[in-house]
């Protein structure tokens, strides 16, 4: 559906639909939606949670090696959050009637999507800071944006996820701005992470508009309420200071504050890059895959003798 | 001059401590890598813990020793045979979750009764100390119980698996309860508790979740693990402070 689509052309009950969103109705479970919208939530909401849950693997990946037992405290309790967060969007995505085990099993099969940012090693410390800087940075600007959606559970999560991103971009901060005064190799681990996460960061807001399908009827449904470019220049405009702060150079010749727009104009995005990670050729999108599939599958005998428990004891 | 008392003192942190941190580097391994979203944030939340203790008791020592000793130079700076941890807790779980709880229980259950008699220790930082830990351990014991009684009344599998890790794990509990010189001058002064004194009420606490779990206690145990007061680990040990180490050992200089 495109967003010209002539209004006589839409039922009453869309049309009324479309109104009550226009006016600033938050829609709830209960509530009629169209069947596009329904389907369009879950397919973003599910691919959040599975983003969320994706996103421990990278960061996982260090909690063994972290270099101070409170830098391990705080990636621990990080990567845990990730999981609450993931939890707590499958259970919002279950109100629009599809079960987590289903979405779950979407995943594992390799039918469902999830942030293509992912598919990126974590190969230094360094990295771990990138993330929780560059990666939870931008997906608070899209979080931030998204709790003001018109759908009421999706809305209400993000509410409560913004609060601990922003303690995640924080620590992430933290972390590079520490190697940024240390010693002169921390520096270059830093700067080396820096330039490996600074694009697929930008990535992360998706390609523009005008070739994003879902973007017009997102948009007139409130659950966007800005263009992915818009978004994208929020973020480089927040991003690009914090960096210079503590001495991190930005990978990008073209980088430079325009005093006509107020903002930062940047460089070409590698748009051939994305779509070759998002169609499943990135470097770790194979291994995220297997890791999640192992997971499960360690744990069927575990999740099984759970299940035959509860049913001998709902019979005695 | 460090008076002997003190030196017991330090010595019986590090234990404690060494035990938590390593018990914890082994359930993060963990951390996005669980059975279930909800046991994932559970493990997380009880390597957390853990590492809430060994850093208490490891800045204890720390004020204790002095020398510009701090919890890091503990963690990352000392090697496989200045580690005093249990051999238990070193032992690899290669993502078998039974094993893991497992572990969490039989050691769990001992920590609750050291913690609870620590509790009343007439060292002030100790007793606080224990009185903080024996919440989480409390949960722990509960957490993991429950999880031997589903997987060990579950399905033939599970018993079968959850068994196996008894008996193996069964040849590393007495060593819960060994103690040397350190303890009894620390004992003689009302700082540490007897372990000997709470070895059966250890055994009631573990022997009727057994029950509960249809399992039972391997009877031709020959061989029992012993060594982690003298620092003699297993082989596993040596590849775990290698992972946890490198980065502050291969950069000595540098501030995380």
């Amino acid at each position: 559906m495109d967003i010209n689509v002539k209004s006589d052309d839409l039922s009453e009950m869309e049309n009324a639909f479309n109104d009550s969103i226009q006016a600033g109705k938050v829609i709830e479970p209960k509530d009629w939606m169209p069947e596009k919208y329904r389907k369009q939530l879950l397919r973003m909401m599910s691919q959040h949670a599975h983003s969320e849950v994706v996103g421990m693997l990278p960061e996982g990946n260090w909690i063994t090696r972290a270099p101070s037992l409170a830098r391990k405290a705080i990636l621990i309790a990080k990567v845990q959050d990730e999981a609450g967060h993931g939890l707590y969007i499958y259970s919002a995505a279950e109100t629009l009637g599809m079960d987590r085990s289903e979405m779950i099993d979407q995943l594992l099969a390799g039918k469902a999507k999830y942030s293509s940012i992912f598919n990126y090693p974590t190969l230094t410390w360094a990295d771990i800071g990138a993330i929780g800087w560059l990666v939870d940075g931008a997906a608070i600007v899209n979080q931030t944006v998204l709790a003001k959606c018109s759908y009421g559970p999706y809305s209400r999560a993000m509410l409560r996820i913004c609060r601990e991103e922003n303690f995640h971009n924080k620590q992430g901060y933290q972390i590079l701005a520490y190697l940024m005064r240390g010693t002169l190799e921390q520096k270059e681990m830093a700067q080396d992470a820096m330039n490996r996460w600074w694009w697929p960061s930008l990535m992360m807001f998706g390609p523009s508009d005008k070739e994003s399908p879902n973007s017009a009827d997102l948009l007139k449904w409130k659950v966007k309420l800005f263009t992915n470019d818009d978004l994208r220049q929020r973020f480089i405009d927040r991003t690009v200071e914090q960096a210079q702060a503590i001495g991190l150079k930005v990978p990008d010749d073209k980088l430079k504050w325009n005093e006509e727009t107020r903002h930062y104009d940047f460089g070409e995005i590698n748009w051939d890059e994305f779509f070759q990670v998002i169609n499943g050729n990135g470097p770790c999108n194979k291994l995220r895959l297997k890791q999640r599939n192992d997971a499960h599958s360690n744990g069927q005998w575990v999740r099984d003798a759970a299940k035959a428990y509860a049913e001998k004891k709902k019979v005695n | 001059m460090m008076t002997d008392l003190n030196k017991a003192l330090i010595e019986y942190c590090l234990r404690i401590a060494d035990n938590s941190l390593i018990h914890a580097q082994r359930i993060s391994e963990w951390t996005g890598h669980g059975p279930i979203l909800e046991e994932d944030i559970a493990m997380s939340n009880m390597a957390l813990d853990l590492i809430g203790q060994s850093r208490g008791f490891y800045t204890y020592a720390a004020q204790l020793e002095g020398n510009g000793k701090t919890e890091d130079i503990y963690a990352f700076h000392r090697g496989e045979r200045e580690f005093r941890n249990k051999l238990m807790v070193e032992l690899p779980d290669n993502k078998d979750f039974g094993f893991t709880m497992m572990k969490l229980f039989l050691n769990g259950c001992f920590d609750y009764l050291m913690f609870r008699d620590l509790m009343k220790s007439t060292d002030e930082t100790i007793s606080g100390l224990a009185a903080k830990s024996i919440k989480e351990v409390t949960y722990h014991v509960r957490h993991s119980g429950e999880w031997v009684v589903r997987l060990g009344d579950g399905t033939a599998e599970s018993h079968q698996r959850i068994q196996n890790s008894l008996n193996e794990l069964w040849s590393f509990t007495n060593e819960l309860f060994e103690q040397d010189s350190i303890d009894e001058l620390l004992i003689s002064n009302g700082i540490a508790f007897d372990k000997e004194s709470v070895r059966n009420e250890w055994t009631k606490m573990v022997t009727e979740i057994f029950a509960k779990a249809t399992l039972s206690i391997p009877e031709n145990t020959t061989y029992f693990a012993s060594g982690g007061l003298k620092g003699v680990h297993s082989e596993h040990f040596g590849f775990l402070l290698a992972e946890m180490q490198y980065l502050p050992r291969m950069y000595p200089d540098a501030v995380w």
